[in-house]
């Protein structure tokens, strides 16, 4: 008897549904018995993470605090990996985002009187997310080069380059050797509605509802989705494939760009250190686990963000090492990778008669 | 020791991790699978190196968890995409954000109590460069002296390696599987089997690299000791065009990068820190770019054909 995995006719709907939250359990499983080699209780542990993200409005504040940028890279990330265009810039995007912002809000109080301060500084960042991602899109349409590397390096620049304005020539001179930048004045402040949390939450779930709409609803949509299933295909019918790609790698650039832009005028107020602390690669996470649809997007970005804010919690209460929430959101896309075989495949047994014949010569 | 000397070095030293790691990441993607877990592998690497030694002070110890552990990441690996064919992309990719965050994770735990719990900041037994203390010094010469034995043992590698792809029948069979799958399965060749054996094994050299890095070349442990070194490594398999012979120049070239900076940061340049230490990101890119560029322009292709799908024979 032999196990094999035939080809469904149409893809699986309860499938496609089932897997991420069977993939959750699954993490869940793998990360108590992680705990308990390390001599925790997971019982207490969960529900101390649990408690942490949900169990009172400051939590649950942080735990939006988290999901909003999470939502924003995480659309961006779905978008560009719709039309298998890998980006895993969305950190470096995010962060050139956060120092444009900055700079708007820092530098350009004269020219933009008032709150539009604010919106000048979101522009600023929407604009340098979508150019920090152009790089890699041009590359990538007119050369070909590799946009997973291009992407990943302008990352490290990007964090770089942040790094060098706030301990250099941005930083306070009456911040005390503080590592940040002057705090803007309170016409670029994001307005906020729950504790930290701002009212960037509605424009990102505005913007999975729009991104959905444009991706099943226009014909824009409709020609990416030709491109993502096949380029060749896409040719035959006359898109501009070269173009349609940069124009929505762009626009993932842009959206992990606001996303950095929220960051400075909605949380820090000013750059500073811990602008760029591992959204844009939780966003590869996030994208997946929707299986690249805007509209699942910000209910994963709200479950990972409650990870990573019971996490935290956990440090502060069990002391355990914060990197814990870190590890359960690595552990979830395993099984996802795994269990997504089934929405295309279904398992049958085969009776072994026929068995093939070739055999095996790379015995090592 | 003088500037020539010390950048020559420290340029070799650092090429080592590059070059064992780059030749496990040939061997794999020659097999057609892509596995962009190199950064976390090696950090994993790194990290398990690390603390085995620091708890058994046995280096040869330390080498075999790091071979073990790496060894099962990429089994993980080989396992989602062969068989059950997850995107090679995305599949590399939670690799190293486990690989990440776990290293991250058993660096605040796996300490002793004394030191919380951690293992950033303590000191354990290294691999020492062989030759004795006067020897370092000769001009040029004390360069190619002053290295461990790993370093040595990688220059067997490459010839090696080279060898076996293009002169033996497995690494044929290698070779067929990563070009042509299809026809590779009618030779009577196992393409599952080929697959997971040579990313198990590039897992493996992929860790060893990792393990450099902790015992040899930045003695210890800090969390992302590899610092992008894994993309490094992804990006000098195209560089050296899935050729085990020329992984060497590239990983020698980001090894003087590397060294570069090092030593203008020591001697107290005007360029600002932050920008010396772009040089290996913005190096990758640009050598990326002329690569690619080149091979265009002379119609090579590097790439092994299949690289990055699956293969089922019962989807024909």
């Amino acid at each position: 008897m032999k196990l094999l995995f035939e080809k469904r006719k149409t893809t699986s709907v309860t499938a496609l549904i089932l897997v991420p939250f069977v993939s959750f359990l699954v993490s869940l499983v793998l990360t108590a018995l992680l705990l308990a080699i390390f001599g925790a209780n997971p019982f207490k542990t969960f529900g101390a993470m649990a408690v942490g993200a949900f169990g009172s409005s400051h939590g649950f504040a942080e735990t939006l605090v988290k999901a909003i940028p999470l939502m924003m890279t995480g659309l961006g990330v779905a978008i560009a990996f719709k039309l298998k265009f890998w980006n895993i810039g969305a950190e470096g995007q995010l962060t050139m985002g956060g120092v444009a912002a900055a700079g708007v809000a820092l530098f350009m109080e004269r020219f933009l009187p008032g709150r539009s301060l604010l919106v000048g500084a979101l522009l600023g960042g929407l604009l340098a997310g979508a150019l920090w991602a152009g790089v890699p899109a041009l590359l990538k349409t007119s050369l070909k080069v590799d946009e997973t590397l291009v992407t990943l390096m302008m990352n490290y620049i990007a964090i770089l380059y942040s790094e060098f304005l706030y301990y250099g020539p941005w930083r306070d001179p009456k911040g005390y050797g503080f590592p940040g930048s002057r705090m803007f004045s309170a016409d670029a402040w994001l307005p906020r509605i729950m504790g930290r949390a701002h009212i960037g939450i509605w424009i990102a779930l505005a913007l999975a509802i729009i991104l959905w709409v444009v991706l099943k609803r226009t014909r824009w949509g409709f020609e990416l989705q030709i491109i993502g299933a096949s380029q060749k295909a896409a040719r035959y019918q006359g898109i501009a494939v070269e173009r349609n790609i940069a124009l929505a790698v762009m626009l993932s650039g842009a959206l992990c760009g606001l996303a950095g832009a929220f960051e400075v005028t909605g949380i820090s107020h000013r750059l500073q250190q811990g602008l760029s602390i591992g959204y844009g690669y939780t966003a590869i996470i996030v994208a997946w686990m929707s299986q690249l649809n805007p509209l699942a997007v910000p209910f994963v970005a709200v479950a990972l963000a409650a990870l990573a804010v019971g996490g935290d919690q956990v440090q502060m209460v069990m002391g355990l090492p914060a990197a814990m929430g870190v590890v359960m959101q690595g552990l979830i896309l395993f099984p996802m990778l795994a269990g997504s075989l089934f929405t295309e495949y279904r398992l049958s047994v085969v009776r072994p008669e026929a068995k093939a014949v070739c055999p095996d010569p790379v015995e090592e | 020791m003088d500037f020539l000397t010390s950048v020559l070095t420290i340029t070799i030293r650092a090429g080592t991790s590059l070059t064992i790691a780059t030749i496990g990441e040939i061997l794999t993607e020659r097999s057609g699978i892509l596995n962009l877990g190199v950064e976390g592998i090696m950090l994993m690497g790194a990290l398990s190196a690390f603390a085995t030694v620091f708890y058994s002070h046995s280096i040869v110890l330390g080498f075999l968890v790091a071979v073990c552990i790496g060894g099962l990441l990429a089994l993980l690996h080989a396992f989602l995409t062969t068989t059950m064919r997850a995107n090679q992309v995305v599949s590399g990719l939670s690799i190293t954000l486990f690989g990440t965050g776990f290293s991250s994770f058993l660096g605040q735990r796996l300490g002793p109590a004394t030191n919380n719990f951690r293992l950033v900041g303590l000191r354990a037994e290294r691999i020492a460069p062989l030759a004795p203390d006067w020897a370092k010094n000769i001009p040029i010469l004390g360069a190619f002296l002053n290295q461990d034995i790993m370093t040595y043992a990688v220059y067997l590698l490459i010839p090696l390696a080279w060898f076996f792809l293009y002169k033996t029948r497995p690494g044929l069979w290698l070779r067929s599987v990563g070009e042509d799958p299809q026809t590779a399965d009618a030779m009577g060749i196992n393409v599952a089997k080929t697959r997971y054996f040579y990313t198990i094994i590039g897992g493996m050299l992929i860790a060893l690299g990792g393990a450099h890095l902790s015992l040899s070349y930045t003695p210890g442990w800090s969390e992302n000791i590899t610092g992008g070194r894994g993309w490094i490594v992804i990006a000098l398999v195209i560089f050296s065009m899935w050729n085990p012979a020329r992984a060497v120049w590239g990983a020698l070239l980001f090894g003087g990068i590397n060294a570069v900076q090092f030593r203008l940061q020591a001697s107290g340049t005007s360029i600002p820190a932050n920008f010396l230490n772009m040089l290996p990101y913005v190096g990758t890119i640009v050598v990326l770019v002329l690569m690619t560029w080149w091979e265009a322009l002379s119609k090579k292709v590097g790439a092994p054909a299949a690289l990055g799908t699956s293969y089922m024979r019962e989807d024909k």
